[in-house]
């Protein structure tokens, strides 16, 4: 967690303003709530599917507070709700994308979580995991090749996707050519059911930044302010010209791995409430509320401001129309297609 | 044929400098293409396509990838989103299978996905088919396992001149084209190729001999050998049709139901498998549409349902029809 200055007694601040840790908080409880309303939403059979980030929300709030807006672009996967709404989606932008509405970015064809938005720099991505680590890395060939400085391309995946051949391909490929490419991997030690011991021998994924030739380090996840200076400085190096970075930051996963899975099946729930102990969220608040960066109650103030934003949200992407079946069809290519000409 | 920059005069070329040509115009013209795959660099593409192109272009346009299928169509697809024009080489279409899931999950459905917001102007080129002693892995045709998926769009040249203008409308198509090119033919068919620029609109068959008795729908490498064929017929006092796809999705059905309707007679000839092969939808789209205007059943001429053709000669003879079971077919089919 975020540690005092032995010599001041201050919060080690890593350059954040009281505005952006603020900024940090709220995007925590923002994801928390968001979360909790997509299951809740399923649960009341109004959604068919819904997934959560829950353990995630400091290593999210952290890492998108060092993405610029308007230059850098982000490649997530689907456990980055924090992180997209760091970057500039709005809660009524996720709840259209969980209710599936015609005016959701996606035009309610994908599932939730699997947000685009070329606004906001935000490519779209599959289910399918690490097929999107090489359109970030291409598309960091492509800032490169236009030589466009500062400017940067963020990849997030989760521990399980380092094991797809995709992504080592791709981490070789932007080493070779020193691309302004970050890739943060959120080790939340589960891949679905899959321990971490079965996925990797060696658990420590940011070590495999020596085989690439490339800096690499592990941050606590658990804590956005390090976070945002772990991203920070490798995103820093990579608008610089100075190549990539492997970083890993670890978290967990608190719920199941979607609504339609049973984590109880594959382990218990003394190993869940272990890790609740150090959960980032109320840690935060805490740290807020000792070094007088808020008061509690301005945190119970913020709490409720972010469920009113959240209801609203709701009420108003619900009342929002279906895409219709004629939709079914458009953009299959540019313009209308048949393929018998 | 569209010609932009008109010009009467033409320049004889076989496949492989249509492609060459083709390429190296588009480089020169947009500085958005960008060329990437194994050994397009220094060695300029094992059969010489893309030589000296690194010296000229520089390697940010020519880019020696690592050997990683799945990632150089992949990198493309994110070039493609990010507002270049990649194209993207697979040294062999036999090699494609690593990379399928970007060609088919993500490359063909980033537009729709999206709806609309990305897109991905990508162009695949690959060598593909046999008669060359490739063996298992160096003669494959791989059409039949993409033309099942919409947001793609693929195109089988097998002239040189419908290499040019093909190539040039894939690499000006804002969507993602595999480009196949018949190996066997790149240096074996030559002809005129219009000079300057011009563009062939993707999904227009070409007839290339006229004729009453029967219609032979084909593509690449049997193109040239169905025509031989039905040349033979000639002097035998028989008339066939031959009509060459080009491409394959989206396909012509306009000029495959007239020559039908006029000849009565159908047969379709491939060197890919017969089963689920492009054979297949071709003889299913003229049933629905057209069943009343057959004298005969319709025939496929395609490969047998073995998983390729054998380095061995007898192995590869056996797998691939040739212009005289071509013929024997033809003759058959005109008489029944």
């Amino acid at each position: 967690m975020a540690k005092t200055d032995v010599k001041t007694g201050t919060l080690e601040r890593r350059g954040l303003s009281d505005d952006q840790l603020r900024a940090l908080l709220r995007n925590m409880l923002l994801q928390r709530q968001l979360d909790n309303r997509g299951f809740q939403l399923n649960r009341q059979g109004k959604v068919p599917f819904a997934l959560g980030s829950e353990g995630h929300e400091a290593l999210q709030a952290g890492a998108a507070m060092a993405f610029s807006r308007g230059k850098d672009l982000l490649a997530p996967y689907y456990r980055d709700l924090g992180l997209c709404l760091g970057i500039g989606l709005s809660p009524y932008e996720i709840l259209l994308s969980i209710f599936a509405r015609a005016a959701d970015h996606n035009g309610g064809r994908q599932f939730p979580n699997h947000y685009s938005s070329k606004a906001a720099g935000l490519m779209s991505f599959s289910s399918i995991l690490a097929a999107h680590i090489p359109h970030a890395v291409g598309a960091a060939y492509a800032l490169q090749y236009r030589g466009e400085k500062g400017r940067a391309v963020l990849a997030t995946c989760g521990d399980g996707t380092t094991s797809e051949g995709e992504w080592h391909e791709s981490m070789n490929f932007a080493a070779i050519h020193k691309l302004p490419f970050v890739m943060l991997v959120e080790n939340n030690e589960w891949a679905i059911s899959t321990p971490l011991d079965k996925q990797m021998a060696q658990p420590e994924i940011w070590k495999r930044a020596a085989g690439y030739g490339i800096p690499g380090r592990r941050f606590n996840g658990f804590d956005p302010i390090e976070t945002y200076a772990a991203v920070k400085e490798a995103m820093d190096r990579a608008r610089s010209g100075g190549g990539p970075s492997l970083i890993e930051g670890t978290c967990y996963r608190y719920l199941a791995h979607s609504t339609d899975d049973n984590d109880m099946t594959y382990r218990t729930k003394e190993e869940v409430l272990e890790h609740r102990k150090h959960d980032p969220v109320p840690r935060f608040e805490s740290i807020l509320v000792e070094y007088g960066v808020m008061t509690a109650q301005d945190v119970e103030a913020m709490r409720k401001d972010v469920l009113r934003e959240t209801n609203e949200a709701t009420d108003k992407a619900e009342s929002m129309p279906y895409p219709e079946p004629k939709d079914l069809y458009t953009h299959v290519y540019e313009g209308a297609w048949e393929p018998w000409q | 044929m569209a010609v932009s920059s008109s010009s009467a005069t033409s320049t004889v070329m076989n496949n492989v400098e249509a492609v060459r040509a083709t390429l190296y115009e588009a480089m020169k013209t947009d500085d958005r293409t960008v060329i990437l795959g194994e050994d397009v660099g220094a060695r300029g593409n094992v059969f010489l396509i893309t030589k000296d192109f690194i010296n000229e272009f520089g390697p940010e346009r020519v880019i020696d990838t690592p050997i990683a299928e799945a990632s150089i169509v992949g990198i493309a697809v994110g070039m493609a989103m990010e507002g270049l024009r990649p194209v993207a080489e697979i040294q062999f279409a036999d090699f494609i299978y690593p990379a399928f899931n970007q060609i088919v999950g993500e490359a063909a459905k980033t537009r729709y996905r999206s709806n609309g917001e990305y897109t991905c102007p990508l162009v695949i080129r690959t060598p593909y088919g046999g008669g060359v002693r490739g063996a298992l892995s160096h003669s494959v045709s791989i059409e039949a396992l993409f033309y099942h998926v919409p947001g793609l769009k693929i195109v089988a040249p097998a002239f040189p001149a419908d290499v040019k203008g093909l190539l040039n409308a894939s690499i000006d198509d804002p969507d993602p084209v595999l480009f196949l090119e018949h190996k066997k033919t790149y240096r074996l068919i030559k002809g005129e190729v219009p000079d300057g620029h011009y563009t062939i609109p993707l999904g227009k068959a070409n007839i290339l001999k006229e004729g009453t008795q029967l219609s032979v729908v084909s593509y690449g490498l049997y193109v040239h050998w169905a025509l031989e064929a039905a040349q033979k017929l000639q002097e035998e006092g028989l008339s066939v049709e031959v009509i060459d796809l080009r491409s394959i999705r989206p396909m012509d059905k306009g000029t495959i139901l007239r020559s039908v309707e006029k000849t009565r007679k159908l047969l379709i000839v491939h060197e890919d498998n017969k089963f689920g092969g492009i054979g297949a939808e071709i003889s299913a789209m003229v049933a629905e549409e057209a069943l009343f205007h057959l004298d005969a059943p319709i025939r496929r001429l395609a490969a047998p349902d073995v998983p390729a053709m054998g380095y061995a000669l007898p192995l590869e003879e056996e797998y691939m029809s040739s212009p005289g079971e071509m013929a024997e077919a033809m003759r058959e089919l005109v008489k029944f």
